[in-house]
């Protein structure tokens, strides 16, 4: 059995030690709202904190996390950054399909919590390694602007 | 549940969607193992609820609930059409719930299409109508009620909020209160509509109602599909196209701890496990030796060669005007043969689908833009009649055409059918990639000639695979493919001899289906790369050549102003820098973009900005029209700098978003888009920057190096300085 603290609570579940976390929380605990997009940590659809650090779940294997907080779409509301970025993409009507946003709102809080007022260069930098297949990327931009303003 | 045997009077009561903001959580949640995370399903019943048509429910309580017709996959017709509905119905807006339509062809079905689809932009041009008269209808049964009930002149009352009011009286009565009364009423054939300038919801950029849970990870996708003991499985077909399973050794696999189950069919192998990562390891340690079939030699160059050779022929007649033999002898002729290549959807969610198969039902759990497909396809892959299948729609993580093909519900019931419970089968994006239904390859072949400075004959052919010969085949008649030669046959330029061919021609192999822009997305890019050599060669500026011919189209004229004013055009730019512009009326929208590109020493493109003017008539909701042009045009511009699918061997040789690459934030510049305020009916958006991105650039392209691409995506090699011609 293997046991992880998500989101600030302690969690049990029986999974092999090289299970990418990505279906640990899909699968196992049902906690889909972290995406599989690609598989090889190239589109940021699956992307978590680890100690508040973005990760690509997809790689990254439960064997290797012992007793790092690891925070999840589901439990980033639960931070003011997080809050702040999840109302400004509601403000700025960032998101169309939606699949990419769980991991854009995650690199987006992560970049904040760690540059509270980024350049667009620092944007540039946090924000390359997700995808989206829509092209929200002009409003993922104006919604890390405007969430900087009030964090 | 979703059970057709008594949909005509009860469409699906299942609610995934609830209007107004929902309160982010602040708890972490955890479901048991397997938990079922799919929604409550309401009572399968309209009883006791004011139910004037397919679309609108209100009960007792004053719960509006719309059933939507068309699927929502991003550009936000979850939110345009209920605004439709509301606006007529005078509904309040922030109390409504919305319901995916169940698979009904007699109740749903796209009027533009025939079918029950959601594609070609048409969710508002085809419903634009049917749902105001929908929303009036009920209206004008609750006012009569209401009035009735009071003994007045409906005409003295007013409604709005979902209340109705007669002012003399001071008396007023919600919606809710009225259903039995409503109810008994006949429903009114021909209600009166509102006057545009008595909209009140129509025109405003509401907030999406299907964004807050898309913020917090509790919007559920066809494939977050979870179920009380569901396994999962993923699978590998052959990788050569159209190949089949020769054997299969599945000793190795079987000792993958959590592998519960190898399916072996004809044409794929599928490993069924615990948790997607042991059925990924369990497909990973099969041995399976292929019959590669007839198509293991088949390359890129082949297919290439093939179209060229069919591009020559003579093709059907798709519009002829004036004397096109007599206007080509006539002035100083040039001439140009364009390429589009195969592109895949690669849609961030990737193709997926769930079933429970037994021996008297089938339940599919999918994200779909072809319900009753889906529905038949999975019937006839579970040997079962249509009425037993049950298809439960979710949100599309993406669709841009790959989900108006039921393919993975088919393969995913044939799969099912050997597992006990419910599976969900899920692709890897590499056999998303490799297995795609790929936008075809295009060849056209222009001819035009210049007299005084303007066109006066264009002779246009376009070569490639019909997808609606397949799709729709009453879209396919006299050997034209009226998608084919979309935006080609309506060229906007004024042109007194004009004469538009079509050549089917169907690759080996390669299975063709819609893409984001379909036809107009190859027709625009060659008459628009075209218009601008010929503006060259009258020694015209792009934008004035244009407009010299835009006469007969005011609204694309007005278009192509604002858009040259907004973008800066003329004015002066950095060496090796350039604007390009493109001008389309497809999806009955009029839209001029202006894409300024830079072009390096070493031939890489970099994007500086992107400006765009739209008149697309009534803008329903000017922020999500907005949106979908800056996303569009991010989608047209990702294929003309990256997008190519190629075959060697039989195989497709992109697998994932390392080699078929994506725009990303650092690469895309500032978009802006300007609404053009119009009285006419709605147009289509979803499609039509992804069709104005690519020749947009590429005319930039032009203007920057004087190198005229003709061929998709951008060369580099062909633009760096050393090889300038």
């Amino acid at each position: 059995m293997t046991t992880l603290t998500i989101n600030g609570r302690s969690v049990t579940f029986d999974a092999p030690d090289d299970m990418p976390l990505l279906w640990v929380l899909r699968d196992v605990l049902g906690m889909t709202g972290t995406k599989f997009g690609c598989g090889i940590a190239q589109c940021g659809a699956c992307t978590v904190h680890i100690e508040g650090n973005p990760v690509r779940s997809c790689l990254l294997p439960v064997g290797a996390i012992g007793n790092k907080a690891v925070t999840t779409i589901e439990g980033i509301g639960a931070t003011e950054t997080g809050a702040k970025v999840q109302k400004a993409w509601l403000d700025l009507e960032v998101i169309q399909c939606g699949y990419c946003q769980s991991g854009q709102i995650m690199s987006a809080a992560a970049l904040l919590a760690a540059t509270p007022q980024p350049e667009d260069a620092d944007i540039d930098a946090a924000m390359a390694g997700n995808i989206c297949r829509c092209g929200t990327y002009v409003r993922i931009r104006e919604a890390i602007k405007r969430a900087a303003g009030e964090v | 549940m979703y059970r057709s045997e008594n949909i005509a009077n009860s469409p699906s009561r299942r609610t995934l969607l609830k209007g107004g903001l929902a309160t982010g959580f602040t708890f972490a949640f955890y479901l048991p193992v397997r938990a079922a995370n799919e929604p409550e399903q309401a009572p399968d019943t309209t009883a006791g609820q004011f139910a004037p048509n397919a679309f609108i429910r209100i009960d007792h309580a004053g719960k509006t609930t719309l059933v939507m017709p068309q699927v929502e996959m991003g550009q936000g017709v979850y939110t345009a059409i209920p605004m439709i509905i509301a606006e007529e119905l005078d509904a309040d807006f922030s109390k409504i719930e919305l319901e995916h339509a169940p698979p009904n062809e007699k109740l749903y079905a796209n009027p533009m299409l025939g079918v029950q689809a959601t594609g070609n932009s048409n969710s508002i041009r085809a419903f634009w109508k049917p749902l105001r008269q929908a929303g009036a209808a009920a209206r004008a049964m609750l006012v009569q009620a209401a009035a009735t009930q009071w003994q007045v002149d409906p005409a003295s009352c007013r409604a709005a909020n979902s209340v109705v009011t007669h002012a003399a009286s001071g008396r007023s009565v919600a919606y809710g209160d009225l259903v039995d009364a409503a109810s008994a009423l006949p429903v009114p054939q021909d209600p009166p509509l509102k006057d545009p300038k008595d909209f009140t919801l129509i025109g405003k950029p509401l907030k999406r109602l299907d964004t807050p849970k898309k913020t917090d990870g509790s919007v559920i996708y066809g494939i977050d599909a979870m179920l009380p003991g569901m396994k999962f499985a993923t699978l590998a077909a052959c990788p050569v196209l159209g190949g089949k399973v020769a054997k299969v050794d599945d000793g190795a696999a079987k000792a993958v701890p959590g592998v519960r189950q190898i399916v072996v069919l004809d044409d794929l192998v599928a490993v069924v496990g615990d948790h997607m990562w042991a059925a990924k390891k369990g497909l990973d340690a099969l041995k399976i030796t292929w019959d590669e079939g007839p198509n293991a030699k088949i390359g890129s160059a082949d297919i290439w060669e093939d179209l060229r050779a069919a591009s020559k022929k003579d093709g059907a007649v798709a519009k002829s005007v004036g004397d096109i033999v007599k206007g080509l002898a006539q002035g100083d002729r040039l001439d140009g043969e364009y390429e589009m290549p195969f592109l895949a959807h690669a849609t961030m969610e990737p193709m997926n689908c769930t079933v429970h198969v037994t021996p008297d039902s089938c339940d599919v759990w999918i994200g779909t833009q072809v319900m009753t497909r889906v529905q038949e396809y999975a019937a006839k892959a579970a040997g079962l009649p249509i009425e037993k299948v049950t298809v439960h729609q979710h949100l599309l993580g993406g669709g841009f055409g790959r989900r108006l093909e039921p393919d993975m519900a088919e393969s995913a019931v044939r799969i099912g059918k050997h597992v006990d419970g419910p599976v969900k089968v899920v692709w890897t994006r590499e056999e998303d990639m490799q297995h795609d239904v790929y936008r075809p390859a295009y060849r056209d072949v222009i001819s035009a000639t210049l007299l005084n400075g303007k066109i006066n004959a264009w002779k246009y052919r376009v070569s490639g695979s019909s997808v609606m010969a397949r799709w729709l085949p009453a879209a396919f008649a006299n050997g034209i493919d009226i998608d084919a030669v979309d935006s080609a046959v309506d060229m906007p330029y004024d042109i007194p001899n004009k004469h538009v061919e079509y050549v089917r021609a169907e690759p080996p192999a390669v299975r063709t289906g819609f893409w984001r822009g379909v036809g107009p997305n190859n027709n625009v890019f060659a008459v628009e790369s075209f218009m601008d050599e010929l503006a060259r060669k009258a020694g015209k500026d792009p934008v004035e050549f244009r407009r010299s011919m835009l006469d007969g189209n005011p609204r694309l004229k007005a278009a192509l102003d604002l858009v040259a004013e907004k973008s800066g055009w003329g004015q002066p730019l950095p060496a090796r820098t350039g604007r390009g512009v493109c001008v389309q009326p497809s999806f009955a929208s009029f839209i001029a973009t202006v894409v300024e590109a830079e072009v390096d020493e070493h031939g890489e493109v970099k994007l500086r900005r992107v400006t765009a003017a739209v008149d697309t008539g009534i803008a329903v909701n000017p922020d999500i029209i907005v949106a979908q042009l800056q996303g569009g045009l991010v989608f047209g511009l990702t294929a003309a700098l990256w997008g190519e699918i190629t075959v060697a061997n039989g195989r497709v040789q992109q697998s994932n978003f390392n080699d078929y690459r994506m725009l990303r934030i650092d690469e895309v510049p500032k978009i802006d888009v300007h609404v053009i305020k119009s009285g006419e009916n709605p147009g289509g958006i979803g499609e039509t920057g992804a069709t104005a991105g690519p020749p947009a650039l590429r005319n930039a392209i032009y203007a920057a190096t004087g190198i005229a691409l003709r061929r998709m995506p951008v060369d580099r090699k062909a633009l760096a300085v050393a090889n300038k011609a």
